[in-house]
């Protein structure tokens, strides 16, 4: 709990002490813990003056924050148009079958979180997905259940 | 420095770079060209380069657009054709730098064309007939210049339009937009001159100017690839916007969603302030501007101008009733511009070749050029850039290389969620604001999706009503319960539970949706299930009353099937790959899938070897022999 205030200070600098800021400061403390913990959005929320109803009522309306920690490898599936097209629900699918979590959800051992998301831009090689930052394309069922091995087994996909 | 300074030392620089003794390699690494591998060729050229020892220089620029080329490289070599390259991967490096960079060999087998233009006109490659129909405006730097160096932009004219503009009185400059016939790029195509004024003339200090980088279209990448490829000229746009305007501070609404715009912007807005574009006193004149990056937290309803407003306030991204327009309150309430990327950046260019020139471009009422992203099923992936009015089958066909592996065309979708899928009969449509509203479609956010007889028209309406029926930000009634009731009224037809009344029950919920939301993302989220029920009437009855996915997509409508005349006996794959054990093997060794455990993954589909081919689907799944059933 020392340790995540002193982490939280660090952020709330002065010059963000303002309620405009509200999002923008949101971002950089996801960035910092990967979700937002509740006791950090009432730290906001005090810091900003602002009611914990607020802070809570802008944090549920955008896609981007989460209450809960993601898993070590986040698995985000694009279901854009061109990737919905080429299949891409299918390799989403895939994952929730080969390791049993929903779309949101971490597996037990907090290996794999699951996400979707709107476009990545990549449409030319749909459908895709990222993995820790990394962009895999033109995926199959088959090809996913691949990746997955190789993931769990500690390895690289070497074909991304 | 002055600007004559500024202009002689970039210029100084961009010859001996471009046009020096040394080769000069480009590879294009915007996010598309990354994702195909394009960072692992810039490193294996710099490996390269050391190890044999050659002169040549290596710059990572933008995209030119096309995507189905990635990664793209571009080889300058001085006294010789400037070649560019298609899908290029490490291990050609080495063929490349021995071939062309130290010998004289252009290695034509990898080549894509020659590169034309880039001294100031729009780059292109002549080779590809495409480039033809695609006099590039907003796009004729991009994948040439590099992104993160300003003197490139000013180098190849860039910022002179700003040092124009600073010397005319703003209503000369608003004239000129007005008279070129500029309409907002965004998608809504209002006239910008007109909301430059309005915006001008507005009581109320200060002043705010906005540019909407939300491109929020899961399908649609134009801006990023901008922003990305050449982000000054946005910039540029908006400065003259502020000096236009007497506006100060300028924000930048974009998408979480793209890390590499907004680096490359953060890297611009830096570089123009060391020069003296931004910031106090631009260019030693009283006008003082600066400019902020937000970005947006992911919601599709925030590129709605109002809604955008409210997510830079910090708040909840809600849209709010009009009048007051944004022009005379806007962000905290005072008067406020907001334009699209592309709108911005055509400023820059009306201010230096004039609004005549400009309006000779395009149709009667829709002046320019419009950049669209190709995908779906179409051959050459990517984005175009194409003058208003030309058709559609232009677009589809001459540029955009037609349907992939020789399947059959059905339709487009165009304008994304807000937009409408149009079939093969409306192919001769031109592209502008006008003709795609009468088709019920959108220029919206110019994301195009052509698709094939394996698309089903009913899925697709689904899908963006999924889309919409998620987003929406649930102020009004119509909207919030209205594109749920619809989507579960498509999920039964999809689903095989349809009635032929449900047809009838879509279009009034549509037509009432439309009636009565308030923002752009209600008024036309119903767009794509209208227009498939216009254009495809029949898909909808086949999937109501035959229980029957023509295209063979809606899972509850379809079946696996193994042909046993065709299936190898000796083969398992099907078998082995099959990940919920549907699949077994009786006594002949003819493979067959039990219905009740088959979740239509399409493994087996995918793994059964293309000389045998016998796993199929069948719609309606009736049509699967009883005794497998």
């Amino acid at each position: 709990m020392a340790e995540l205030k002193e982490r939280l200070q660090r952020l709330l600098t002065e010059e963000k002490r303002d309620k405009r800021h509200l999002i923008s400061l949101l971002q950089e403390i996801q960035q910092e813990f990967s979700y937002l913990p509740r006791e950090v959005m009432l730290e906001i929320a005090w810091f900003l003056g602002v009611s914990p109803s607020t802070v809570y009522s802008v944090t549920t309306f955008f896609n981007q924050f989460r209450f809960t920690p993601v898993g070590k490898h986040p698995i985000r599936i694009c279901l854009g148009t061109a990737c919905h097209l080429a299949g891409g629900k299918l390799v989403l699918e895939t994952v929730e079958r080969e390791l049993d979590i929903k779309v949101g959800g971490v597996t037990a051992d907090g290996q794999f979180g699951l996400e979707r998301v709107a476009c990545i831009g990549c449409c030319a090689l749909a459908p895709v997905m990222t993995i820790n930052g990394d962009v895999y394309s033109r995926l199959t069922p088959l090809k996913m259940e691949e990746v997955l091995t190789l993931l769990k087994s500690g390895g690289e996909s070497e074909r991304k | 420095m002055t600007f004559k300074e500024i202009q002689k030392l970039a210029r100084a620089e961009w010859d001996s770079l471009y046009y020096g003794e040394i080769p000069l390699i480009l590879v294009g690494t915007a996010t598309c060209g990354r994702a195909a591998g394009a960072l692992a060729v810039v490193e294996a050229f710099e490996k390269e380069i050391v190890r044999r020892k050659a002169a040549a220089r290596v710059i990572q620029v933008g995209c030119m657009g096309l995507c189905y080329t990635e990664p793209l490289v571009t080889i300058i070599k001085p006294k010789s054709f400037r070649v560019c390259y298609k899908n290029i991967t490490p291990d050609l490096v080495p063929r490349l730098v021995e071939g062309y960079i130290l010998g004289d060999d252009p290695c034509l087998e990898l080549a894509l064309g020659t590169l034309a233009g880039g001294n100031g006109e729009a780059i292109s490659i002549p080779e590809l007939s495409r480039f033809e129909k695609e006099p590039r405006l907003i796009m004729r730097r991009c994948g040439y210049i590099n992104p993160e160096d300003i003197k490139h932009y000013v180098a190849s004219g860039g910022y002179s339009s700003l040092v124009r503009a600073l010397q005319m009185p703003a209503r000369e400059i608003i004239s000129q937009l007005k008279r070129s016939g500029l309409r907002g790029m965004g998608g809504a195509g209002f006239p910008t001159g007109e909301k430059w004024e309005l915006c001008q003339k507005a009581k109320g200090k200060p002043k705010y100017v906005i540019c909407n980088a939300d491109e929020g279209d899961p399908g649609a990448f134009m801006d990023r690839v901008v922003l990305e490829s050449d982000p000054h000229q946005v910039l540029e746009g908006m400065i003259i916007a502020g000096y236009a305007l007497g506006s100060s501070q300028g924000y930048i609404y974009i998408r979480a969603e793209y890390p590499l715009a907004i680096k490359r912007l953060k890297i611009a807005l830096d570089q123009a302030q060391e020069y003296g574009f931004l910031g106090k006193n631009i260019l030693g004149t009283v006008f003082s501007f600066y400019i902020e990056l937000e970005s947006g937290a992911g919601a599709f309803v925030s590129g709605e101008a109002t809604a955008l407003m409210r997510a830079i306030e910090g708040k909840r991204s809600i849209p709010r009733a009009r009048p007051p327009h944004s022009v005379e309150a806007g962000l905290w309430g005072k008067p406020t511009l907001l334009n699209n990327v592309k709108t911005f950046v055509f400023v820059p260019l009306i201010i230096a070749r004039g609004a005549d020139w400009f309006s000779t471009i395009g149709t009667e009422r829709s002046k320019g050029t419009a950049i669209f992203a190709l995908a779906g099923k179409i051959t050459n992936t990517g984005l175009v850039e194409v003058p208003m009015g030309t058709t559609l089958r232009e677009l589809i066909f001459d540029i955009g290389g037609g349907i992939r592996q020789g399947k059959l065309f059905k339709g487009i979708q165009i304008g994304g969620p807000s937009g409408g899928c149009l079939p093969a009969s409306l192919l001769e449509t031109p592209v502008d604001f006008d003709s795609l509203s009468k088709a019920g479609a959108m220029m919206g956010s110019g994301g195009l999706i052509v698709m094939d007889e394996d698309n089903c028209m009913v899925d697709t309406a689904r899908f963006f009503l999924d889309f919409t029926q998620k987003e929406s930000c649930g102020k009004c009634t119509t909207c919030r319960i209205g594109t749920k009731q619809m989507l579960d009224v498509l999920e039964d037809i999809v689903a095989g539970r349809g009635k032929i009344e449900d047809m009838d029950l879509l279009v009034e919920l549509g037509e009432d949706i439309r009636d009565g939301s308030l923002c752009g993302l209600g008024r036309t989220a119903s767009n794509p299930v209208l227009t498939t029920i216009r254009y495809f009437h029949d898909e909808y009855e086949a999937h109501i009353l035959e229980k029957r996915c023509p295209a063979l997509v809606c899972k509850e409508l379809i079946a696996y099937y193994i042909i046993p005349e065709k299936c190898e006996k000796g083969c398992e794959h099907c078998v082995l790959n099959c990940p919920v054990k549907a699949i077994s093997s009786d006594e002949r060794r003819l493979k067959i899938i039990d219905q009740t455990k088959c979740t239509k993954c399409g493994t087996c589909l995918e793994v059964c070897p293309a000389e045998y081919n016998a796993v199929v689907k069948l719609s309606p799944p009736t049509l699967v022999p009883m005794k497998e059933g």
